[in-house]
């Protein structure tokens, strides 16, 4: 292998430069804020897990780990989202603490990537896991908070597509009979491959009624109306659950107000396994890739030997900051230049206007090379230089 | 007015015959527009932008967003393995992907090589069947490989037979057919679902008089 550059990074991770950083952080204060006041308390766990546990538990592809080994031989890897790693903490040290529990988290997680080079492998995810709790009112409030925070980011034209992957799984298995025929036609769904799916249930030699039913799958999109559709669909006791579970999840999104951002995808599969039930994505205008994106998963509690229902919502930074797309103001700043013989009276004063909330940038003069370039960063400039009562511009 | 809903194209044939199927599904384009130079030509009154780019390229503008809509043959889908909805299939330039090398050909056991434009597709397939073979990458004129000694077989897409035959080559596997299809960006197929469900419609109907 070739040596890297100097500067060069390892392939996908990025450098958070200043302007970015405070564009980032406005963004982030106001979605912690609002994620704190509903009560969800912020955590944080270590960047490194087993492999055998929380990156088994978790919802990202096995190829998409970075992987190391400690000095003892275990497999280890880098975070690669932050729902396994909470489940393992709310099913051991919080084991004491009564369920429901809200948590909620901001970090970065990593994901490896073959793609051309600019992905990051990196980033960062805000997000809140609410466990031990299996309404419908838990999944709106996940969701309604999400909604939530994205509007106190400031995005405005945006949109939630909203699925039950209980009700995929009892449509599909009440047509095929077999868990493994469902799966082979799940995945279709799982791949964004409509045409695949269309022309595999074409080749299955179903009787017409059954071949409508399943294709009849792929409509299902849109508002509220389609509930009655979905129903004709399949009738029995699990889809019958899950759309029932669907309309009241959508009476609770209409008691938050947040059913105008709310469009229901009943096509929407996010992963072949991990989800047990509502399943929902976030989508902004002005960028091509969804934003947020969570679910209910009910069967990873277990794993981690506490069984418990749970659902969450996680948030993109890197490509929500990217969708909001302005350019935060920088803030002024202003420059004290000084030079030794007045250092006291330029430390006094920096002081000053820093109790008053100001930033100040104190530079002694003989440290500066281009003393023009240099201070043409600065909304205000003072200069303490020469003997007491100099000028002062 | 909403803005334009953004459809990319191959430049060229597929180019054409999607024009066609969407003068028949009543979208109203500028008579002769399939002629012009310019990589971006706009059809104001069916309120669609066309971005023209290289076939490969596509499912790259659609998965970014740039692009709502694409049209890109399933041999670049499975190339490219990009993530877009692939809703519809337009049953345009139809060929298939194929195994393809000098007559007689004998599998040999000594460092088989293949050459195709479709590295990662080759790859795939041959692991599929169990073969151990080295894939060489090719921009273009594969037939060449196996003339010149640079491989033993080759994989590209056979439309018509022709190519293969006039450099004294002959098929030995089919691996899987290929049309072009209808792509979607996930974000435009929420955002802009009305629109982008009235034009699959309208083009499955033309296509196949199939329900979308």
């Amino acid at each position: 292998m070739s040596q890297p550059f100097m500067f060069e990074k390892p392939l996908g991770m990025r450098d958070t430069l200043p302007a970015y950083y405070q564009i980032k952080r406005s963004v982030q204060d106001g979605m912690e804020e609002e994620i704190g006041k509903w009560g969800y308390l912020p955590m944080e766990t270590p960047a490194l897990e087993y492999y055998d546990t929380v990156g088994n538990a978790s919802a990202i592809l096995e190829q998409q780990l970075f992987k190391l080994l400690d000095q003892q031989g275990h497999t280890l890897v880098l975070r690669p989202d932050m729902t396994a790693p909470i489940a393992r903490v709310a099913a051991s040290s919080l084991k004491d603490q009564s369920f429901p529990l809200r948590l909620s988290y901001h970090t970065n997680v990593f994901r490896s990537q073959q793609r051309e080079g600019g992905r990051p492998a990196e980033f960062e995810q805000m997000g809140v896991e609410l466990v031990g709790d299996g309404t419908a009112s838990a999944d709106g409030e996940v969701i309604a908070l999400m909604v939530a925070s994205l509007q106190e980011a400031g995005l405005q034209d945006f949109q939630v597509a909203v699925g039950h992957i209980g009700y995929v799984n009892a449509l599909l298995l009440d047509v095929l009979g077999s868990q493994e025929r469902a799966d082979t036609l799940r995945r279709f769904l799982y791949e964004k491959n409509y045409v695949g799916f269309k022309q595999h249930v074409k080749s299955l030699s179903l009787s017409s009624i059954d071949e409508k039913r399943l294709l009849g799958l792929l409509q299902l999109r849109g508002g509220p109306e389609k509930f009655n559709e979905a129903e004709t669909l399949v009738d029995n006791g699990e889809a019958a659950k899950a759309l029932e579970n669907l309309r009241q999840l959508w009476d609770v999104l209409e008691c938050y107000g947040v059913e105008k951002y709310i469009k229901l995808d009943f096509n929407l599969v996010m992963h072949m396994s991990y989800y047990t039930g509502i399943v929902f994505e976030g989508y902004g205008s002005r960028l091509g890739f969804p934003l947020s994106s969570g679910g209910r998963y009910d069967e990873l509690l277990e794993k981690f030997e506490r069984p418990a229902q749970a659902t969450g919502f996680g948030i993109r930074l890197d490509l929500l900051v990217e969708a909001l797309g302005h350019a935060e103001e920088k803030p002024g700043q202003t420059c004290i230049l000084f030079s030794k013989e007045r250092r006291k009276e330029a430390v006094e004063e920096a002081k000053n206007q820093r109790n008053q909330g100001k930033r100040v940038v104190l530079q002694d003069l003989q440290g500066v090379d281009n003393i023009d370039q240099w201070t043409e960063a600065f909304t205000e400039v003072i200069d303490l230089i020469g003997r007491k009562g100099g000028r002062q511009t | 007015m909403n803005d334009p809903l953004k459809v990319a194209m191959p430049k060229g044939r597929i180019f054409e015959e999607a024009v066609e199927l969407l003068r028949q599904a009543d979208f109203s384009l500028p008579p002769e527009f399939e002629d012009s130079r310019k990589l971006i030509v706009d059809a104001p009154d069916a309120n669609l932008r066309f971005i023209l780019a290289k076939p490969m390229d596509v499912p790259t503008y659609v998965e970014h967003g740039v692009a709502d809509i694409g049209v890109a043959g399933k041999d670049t889908m499975i190339e490219e393995e990009r993530d877009v909805y692939e809703v519809l299939d337009l049953h345009i330039s139809e060929c298939y992907m194929a195994v393809a090398g000098l007559p007689g050909y004998e599998k040999t056991d000594i460092n088989p090589k293949v050459a195709s434009k479709y590295p990662n597709l080759a790859t795939q397939y041959f692991k599929e069947q169990g073969e151990q073979v080295e894939i060489i990458k090719l921009n273009g004129s594969i037939e060449l490989a196996p003339l010149v000694g640079l491989a033993d077989r080759i994989v590209d897409i056979v439309s018509s037979g022709q190519t293969l035959k006039e450099n004294g080559l002959v098929e030995l596997e089919t691996i899987v057919s290929i049309t072009s299809r209808l792509i979607v960006n996930p974000v435009s197929y929420r955002m802009k679902d009305t629109r982008i469900d009235d034009m699959v419609e309208r083009l499955a109907r033309v296509v196949e008089g199939e329900e979308a």
